[in-house]
């Protein structure tokens, strides 16, 4: 310590098991897994949800209810149930990750133009191509919008992985707290940062290839109003 | 032929929207479902193609019974046509058309040839097959449609209310264009509308629901006018059917006089023989153009406008030329339509 040199400059910090190209990997590992388990679970139920419109409740309230858990609460709940490691952290950062694709991927199906489904049902489309063929394709914005935000939540979350032994940008913050760093905790305050940033730019660059301009209404020259996807944001719901 | 056999629909909630219906679609024909809004007109429609299941009875399309198929299967030999088009946002106006060939299995170079074709014989210019719904007014998605429903060329097709949403000037164009082209396809139609005049000028026969998903008459529109079968059908039909009813009764009987004076104005014609205007002192102004004429093919209704409208009173008739050759006082008009109520 003592010398002035910013933490992000020197040079001994990029290297070894706590150099900041580690934590980031190992944070990024865990957003990948929490947001791989997060989807693997709420994507089938708000598709499910959305295309039936049966237990529409399950969808809003689970959206509220895992809102308002605090993260750091459930990460020591589970630690306290199973012990330290991986999994107990990975369910905090699921639970997370849950209800903002959960109601977007919900929200995103229900607002979908109803005369569009009932053309492709009327059209003779099973109910498995009304799905993938007309109504995700339709709802993909708001879809996307929900991955983002949850994307965001998680990547900025994570950081409590270090609170209970792990690995992760947490431990800039953790670490630099506990010996009165204050340079290494903003050091890791802005990776972090960073990191949300250009993962954002990322999903956002994912969506204009994925989403059809004749929905996104991305470069083409409109008549009339603005495509139904826009009208629902997604950090409105 | 599409059959409805003692069919009725009971939805959960109670409601009975179709009881008891007995009717026949005849095959080539336009057949209309008009009448006031939740007598079950699209109720009725949407079991032919079993997008509603029938409460008890039976619907046969060219003998078949559609409950006995798969109803995606039966769905895709069927035109399904509603009324804000229901385009898909997300695909291009070719591949909107090409979706019941897709569902088919067919290739991707023999789908988009078919779309193109259908496109053109819709009137949208091919410029538009790679533009997106949103690109499109209102009267253009209704031909997409339209195009979309036509492109596996089923022989039945399904229209609810197609040109409802569209201002009245579109609206008679793609009436108009729907009439060429049926005349060219001859698709068993059923066409739901609320709308007795769009009825009137589209159907072959029209069914007027009442509700609870009664029929009150089956027929075609000149005997709809003609001889409403009860007060409910009268009502609905409107006030000016006498007048409207003239539209399905030819010229050709009408006894038109020779070209010469009527009342202080004489008909003026350019070298040819085709009328320009009236002159003479029975004119305000001195001078009016002849604004229309009729041949011995329209309908009396047309006769009746033009006597009304012209500024002597009298219609004038050409020959297939467009050359003048009668003419009819609106007195002669009054006294042609008396003598044909009159018994004989
Ligand atoms: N899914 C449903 N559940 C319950 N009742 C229904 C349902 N669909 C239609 N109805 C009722 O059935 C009756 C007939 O409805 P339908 O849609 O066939 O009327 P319509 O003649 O097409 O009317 P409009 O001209 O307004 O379109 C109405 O009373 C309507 O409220
Ligand atoms: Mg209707």
């Amino acid at each position: 310590m003592g010398d002035d040199t910013p933490y992000l400059l020197d040079g001994t910090h990029w290297s070894g098991p706590t150099g900041i190209p580690h934590l980031l990997l190992a944070h990024l590992g865990y957003t990948g897994v929490a947001l791989l388990c997060g989807i693997a679970i709420a994507l089938p139920v708000g598709l499910y949800i959305g295309h039936t419109g049966r237990g529409s409740f399950l969808a809003i309230n689970a959206g509220n209810a895992g809102r308002s858990l605090p993260t750091l609460g459930l990460l020591m709940l589970m630690v306290t149930l199973m012990g330290l490691g991986f999994l107990p952290v990975l369910i905090a950062l699921t639970v997370l990750v849950i209800p903002p694709i959960l109601t977007t991927t919900y929200a995103g199906l229900r607002n979908v133009d109803r005369s569009a489904v009932d053309a492709a049902v009327g059209m003779g489309m099973r109910p498995w191509q009304v799905l993938w063929r007309v109504e995700v394709p339709m709802a993909l914005p708001v879809m996307l919008g929900g991955l983002r935000s949850a994307a965001l939540q998680v990547v900025a979350t994570a950081t409590v992985a270090a609170s209970v032994g792990l690995s992760g940008l947490g431990r800039l913050l953790i670490d630099g707290l506990s010996v009165n760093d204050y340079g290494r905790v903003v050091a890791g305050a802005v990776v972090v940062a960073v990191l949300a940033i250009v993962l954002d730019l990322g999903l956002g660059l994912v969506q204009r290839y994925v989403v059809s301009p004749g929905v996104s209404g991305r470069g083409l020259r409109r008549r009339g109003a603005r495509a139904s996807a826009e009208r629902l944001d997604p950090d409105l719901l | 032929m599409i059959t409805f056999e003692h069919i009725r629909k009971q939805f959960p909630d109670g409601t009975v929207a179709v009881d008891d219906l007995d009717l026949e679609l005849p095959s080539g024909k336009i057949t209309v479902f008009v009448g006031p809004s939740g007598c079950g007109k699209t109720t009725s429609l949407r079991m032919i193609n079993r997008m509603v299941e029938p409460t008890s009875g039976r619907i046969l399309v060219d003998g078949e019974d559609v409950l006995e198929k798969d109803p995606a299967v039966l769905r895709r030999g069927i035109g399904y046509v509603i009324q804000h088009a229901g385009l898909f946002p997300h695909r291009t106006v070719v591949d909107n058309v090409a979706t019941v060939p897709h569902l088919l299995g067919r290739s991707k170079k023999e789908r988009r040839a078919a779309a193109m074709e259908l496109l053109e014989r819709v009137g949208l210019p091919t410029a538009f097959a790679d533009r997106y719904p949103s690109q499109l007014s209102g009267g253009q998605q209704q031909r997409v449609g339209v195009a979309r429903a036509l492109a596996a060329d089923p022989p039945v097709m399904l229209m609810d209310e197609p040109f409802s949403a569209v201002d009245p000037v579109v609206r008679d164009q793609l009436q108009q264009e729907f009439l060429r082209l049926q005349s060219e396809l001859g698709k068993t139609i059923a066409l739901v509308t609320h709308d007795i005049d769009e009825a009137v000028k589209l159907g072959d026969t029209i069914a007027v629901f009442r509700a609870g998903g009664h029929l009150a008459q089956v027929g075609t529109p000149q005997e709809l006018l003609e001889r409403p079968a009860d007060d409910f059908v009268r009502d609905f039909v409107g006030r000016d059917r006498g007048f409207r009813g003239l539209s399905f009764e030819s010229a050709a009987s009408l006894p038109v006089r020779p070209l010469g004076e009527v009342g202080g104005a004489r008909l003026v014609l350019d070298d040819s023989g085709r009328p320009v205007c009236w002159e003479g002192p029975g004119v305000r102004g001195g001078s009016a153009p002849v604004e229309g004429t009729f041949t011995a093919h329209d309908s009396l209704r047309l006769v009746t406008d033009l006597a009304l409208s012209s500024p002597v009173a009298t219609a004038v008739r050409v020959d297939g030329a467009g050359r003048a050759d009668g003419l009819v006082p609106h007195h002669d008009l009054v006294d042609h339509l008396a003598a044909r109520r009159a018994p004989a």
